[in-house]
């Protein structure tokens, strides 16, 4: 008898010893992004943040009991290189789960690769809205709020300005003619009147507008729009500086607030430009202080919106798992629609009907800050996804349906 | 359109106009000379931009340094172009075009990941000079100064390179050389030391574009390929090796696109690449060039015919063999690297026909494999044609393009003929990226997978692998058929070709349009592998690729490019995933190939065993 008790308690305790091995086994994630080239710049301190939420969610005992474990990939900011990473990621390492990606272009080849391998991809920064709209489908879900979205955000304000006359200034591709559109169908809507008086679209990476300056410069437009970026808005404040351009036309540039873009600017970035960014500085909630640092301590700099993004990312990844208590992703999907993820700028949806997540942008003024010798946001506002999201039926009639 | 408007927006033009010749200028003067085609000239900018920010970083509170800077700059980069010239180019002087300009590719892989590395990959700005910062004022409207200067630098630099070049004896000995460098070589002149120095001019005025450019630009590690295209087009219009062509383009340039935009504010991206492909046609050696002289004694990039021997035969068979039993013992992703390695094959194997066999040297290869991509996906996603006849109206649209295209092409010879493939996918590429309604424009077109009976991997990579085999069983047919012995003929010697009374335009453009079709056959296979096809399928970058590969496995062999192209997509998929800095392994790699190597990977192999080299008919 005793020995039978011996026999079965050795047994328990193999069972419980096997059990924990399996259930320590990591839940595996693929992450793919331009982790080299020009993307580089932007996407380091997305994957520090990831790296962030990664060791925070496994120090507290990670998610179902299993850590998480990511495997980073490059995608060189080339679409056929990433699905080749997808491809590994999904049959080779056997991966759960699929996020990341910057470009557009990107996004949308590994959307297509998930929707056809029915792997859950969390889209965290690329800003098409067809991401989530025209081409949307149940296996993508996307962070971070697209071009529309921002653009809207900032016609709402512009639209209080006495401004009618504009010229807008972009790169040529999608990206830069939809930052436009959107904010240029809502000011019309809001400002019936409103005219377009000049407009360019150089190629991207052009870093040359001295045409394009004096363009504006004889259209003597009130107000200028531009969804230029990186290198070519540095560039172009370099060159439209001397021109005069800043002090006689208002400017109003999208995502030119981020970190990302008005730092490398340093004392030459533009005041009194209406722009979407970033102000970590000054968002002042007990949960986003702690991010911040947090943040800091990891990396020992202050946390960019790619920052703020890939700890988002993460995060709601991890809730979406727990919250559907197995990896199936199926159920895992099922779970993450509508689900509400706290965030340090408080809580964030992923809508049902198109897996965009609520989260907003912020919008306010660009001035000059001499204590840390760069630009930053002043009299801005949060304004949340919920407020400019299109609804249900906008969806619906966008994909066609 | 008021005078004022006028003469602003040609200010501004001449503005861009100058900073075009400045990079052009030196790129076209090595041409000249050497015949080299530096690639890595657009490298040599960037690192001047580069050092000049190190230099007016550290001495942050002198209002000197932006001078000191263009004077030791150029200097700098001078001195890495003569080092570069002696320790590297003078060694391939004599060997095939394929060879230099590979080399010089790798040089942009190499440097380009050197900055990153030294530098780092965020934005970098240089002050303006104080002293240059301001602006004047024309017509009440502020014009920059530095803008002014540039423009003013533009005639004062013609004047100092017409003194050097009509009134010094270095400068006399580069215009004979440029004319006729044997003749410079036979008159007892040290070619050696000509070229090392008229390189090191070269890489200096580099230098100074890049130096003059640096306050004007935000400096990031992509301005290198901006700015070469760029000096390309100018050089190729203006005439190569001519520097008043090269002033006459990039006026023309900058004017056309300063004006331009005026009027189409979308128009510039094509625009540059229209002119070039105009000019080429209707003047092919470029506005004030000169027709390229009979060079002597020149080695082309000759591959061997394609054998038939016994161990010819059973090496084929073996490697058969083992493609396939391969699914037996890999994985899924195995297969499709096996798969993206087999349709590259048949990429590689295409240009090599035409470059190898026929002696024409595409730089625009990848508007063929992706106008049959995008061909395929257009038919199957906006047609709904089901994937087989999609697949097969892709490569009809890829063959299709190329028909158009090698109209024009097969006339020119040489750089002149590549750099028109080269200027026709440009056009290719910016009309698919640009024609949102019809082609996704840059967000590209998705949802192009195969039928299910395709979907999984095994399926995929049988289905790829009876086509690349039937494909390359079909060329190699080919190449040892009348037509192939008459491709290489002309080849060999195109003038002695058309005494014999054979029909050399019209071989040449047929070989043009089957490379096109087969380009677009491994192009189909790429869309369905992939899922989507992007504007990225058409771009240089994609041209580049199988040229690497045909110089890895070897151009003098038809089975190198297919052992290039299995190598380089392992490589890819190995190395990248380990070394952070891939661009410049690979760029040492093909240095050292270039150099230890010239005959590629199928050339190394010991001459006991040999199965894919026969030398039988050769």
């Amino acid at each position: 008898m005793r020995t039978y008790r011996r026999v079965r308690g050795m047994w328990g305790l193999c069972l419980v010893l096997l059990s924990s091995a399996v259930l320590a086994q990591p839940i595996r994630i693929g992450e793919i992004n331009s982790y080299s080239g020009v993307g580089a710049a932007f996407t380091k301190p997305y994957r520090d943040a990831v790296e962030l939420a990664q060791e925070e969610i496994n120090a507290a005992g990670g998610v179902l009991g299993r850590p998480l474990e990511i495997l980073f990939r490059d995608d060189k900011l080339r679409p056929d290189e990433a699905v080749k990473h997808a491809q590994e990621l999904v049959f080779q390492q056997r991966v759960h789960f699929l996020m990341g990606t910057f470009s557009s272009a990107v996004g949308l080849a590994v959307s297509e690769f998930a929707r056809r391998h029915r792997v859950l991809f969390l889209a965290a920064e690329p800003l098409t809205e067809a991401l989530t709209w025209q081409k949307g489908h149940r296996y993508v879900f996307r962070v971070r709020p697209n071009t529309w979205v921002q653009g809207r955000i900032l016609a709402e304000r512009a639209a209080r300005l006495p401004y009618t006359t504009y010229a807008v200034i972009g790169p040529d591709y999608e990206y830069g003619h939809k930052a436009w559109e959107g904010f240029w169908q809502r000011l019309q809507a809001l400002k019936p009147g409103v005219r377009l008086v000049s407009a360019s679209w150089p190629k991207l990476g052009a870093g040359e507008f001295s045409a394009h300056i004096t363009k504006i410069v004889q259209a003597q437009p009130e107000a200028v729009y531009t969804s230029l970026f990186g290198s070519d808005w540095i560039a172009f404040v370099k060159q439209a500086t001397p021109f005069g351009l800043f002090a006689k036309h208002f400017f109003i540039g999208i995502l030119l607030g981020e970190p990302e873009y008005i730092d490398p600017l340093g004392p030459d970035a533009p005041e009194g430009m209406l722009v979407t960014g970033y102000p970590w500085y000054a968002i002042d909630t007990p949960a986003h202080r702690a991010f911040v640092e947090a943040y800091q301590r990891k990396t020992g700099t202050h946390p960019f919106l790619g920052s703020l993004v890939g700890y988002i990312t993460l995060h709601s990844l991890a809730r979406a798992i727990a919250a559907a208590g197995t990896l199936d992703t199926e159920r895992v999907i099922d779970a993450f629609e509508g689900l509400t993820v706290p965030t340090p700028i408080g809580p964030v949806t992923y809508r049902d009907f198109d897996h965009q997540s609520t989260m907003g942008a912020w919008v306010g003024t660009s001035r000059y800050d001499p204590t840390r010798g760069v630009a930053i946001m002043v009299d801005w506002t949060y304004v949340p996804g919920e407020q400019v999201l299109p609804s249900r039926e906008e969806v619906a009639r966008l994909r066609g349906q | 359109m008021g005078l004022q408007l006028v003469v602003i927006q040609a200010l501004a033009g001449l503005a861009s106009a100058m900073f075009l010749f400045l990079v052009a200028a030196g790129l076209s003067l090595i041409f000249g000379v050497s015949r080299i085609v530096n690639f890595a000239h657009g490298s040599f900018y960037m690192l001047a931009a580069y050092v000049t920010y190190s230099l007016t970083q550290s001495l942050p509170s002198s209002p000197w340094s932006f001078w000191l800077a263009l004077l030791v700059a150029p200097l700098a980069i001078a001195a890495l172009g003569g080092f570069i010239e002696v320790a590297l180019l003078r060694r391939v002087y004599r060997a095939p075009e394929i060879s230099q300009l590979l080399l010089t590719f790798a040089l942009v892989l190499f440097f380009g990941d050197a900055v990153k590395y030294l530098w780092g990959v965020s934005n970098k700005s240089v002050p303006m000079p104080a002293l240059l910062a301001g602006s004047v004022p024309l017509w009440g409207q502020p014009f920059p100064v530095y803008y002014l200067l540039v423009i003013a630098l533009g005639p004062l630099l013609m004047a100092g390179l017409w003194l050097l070049f009509y009134r010094t004896r270095f400068g006399i000995l580069v215009r004979a050389a440029t004319e006729d460098r044997e003749m410079v070589a036979a008159l007892g002149e040290d070619q050696a030391r000509l070229f090392t120095r008229v390189f090191v001019f070269g890489s200096w005025l580099a230098g100074l574009g890049g130096t003059l450019a640096a306050p004007m630009v935000a400096l990031t590690p992509g301005m290198d390929a901006t700015v070469i295209v760029e000096a390309f087009v100018v050089v190729v219009v203006g005439g190569m090796g001519s520097f008043s062509g090269s002033l006459l383009a990039a006026l023309l340039i900058g004017e056309l696109q300063s004006f331009g935009l005026l009027v189409f504010p979308r128009l510039p991206m094509i625009l540059v690449f229209a002119l070039m492909a105009v000019v080429l046609i209707v003047r092919p050696w470029g506005l004030l060039g000169t027709p390229p002289p009979v060079l002597r004694g020149e080695s082309g990039a000759a591959a061997r015919p394609p054998g038939r021997s016994l161990a010819g035969r059973l090496g084929w068979l073996a490697v058969g063999l083992g493609l396939v039993l391969l699914p037996a013992g890999a994985g899924p992703f195995t297969l499709l690297v096996a798969v993206e390695a087999l349709t590259f094959a048949l990429f590689a194997c295409s240009l090599h026909v035409l470059m190898g066999y026929g002696g024409m040297l595409s730089f625009g290869h990848a508007a063929y494999f992706g106008l049959g991509a995008y061909g395929a996906a257009l038919w199957l996603t906006r047609g709904g044609l089901p994937m087989p006849a999609a697949a097969a109206l892709g490569t009809v649209t890829a063959a299709l393009a190329a028909a158009l295209f090698g109209l024009f092409c097969v006339r020119l010879r040489g750089i002149y003929f590549s750099m028109l493939t080269l200027a026709f996918a440009q056009v290719a590429y910016t009309v698919v990226f640009q024609w949102y309604d019809f082609t996704g424009g840059d967000n590209g077109l998705l949802g192009v997978w195969p039928p299910l009976w395709l979907a999984s991997p095994q399926a995929y990579y049988f289905f790829t692998l009876a086509v690349v085999g039937g494909a390359v069983w079909l060329l190699h047919a080919l190449l040892r058929s009348p037509f192939g012995l008459t491709l290489r003929a002309i080849r060999d010697n195109p003038r002695r070709a058309l005494t014999v009374g054979l029909g050399v335009a019209s071989h040449q453009y047929a070989a043009f349009v089957i490379a096109g079709f087969f380009a677009g056959v491994a192009g189909v296979l790429f869309a369905f592998q992939k899922g989507s096809v992007f504007p990225d399928y058409l771009f240089v970058l994609k041209s580049l690729e199988p040229l690497v590969m045909i110089l890895l496995g070897g151009m003098q062999s038809f089975a190198g490019p297919l052992l290039g192209a299995g190598l380089y997509k392992l490589l890819d998929t190995v190395v990248t995933a380990y070394v952070e800095y891939w661009s410049a392994l690979l760029g040492l790699i093909l240095i050292a190939l270039v150099l230890l190597c010239p005959q590629g990977l199928t050339g190394a192999v010991p001459s006991g065993w040999q199965p894919w080299r026969v030398s039988r008919g050769h």
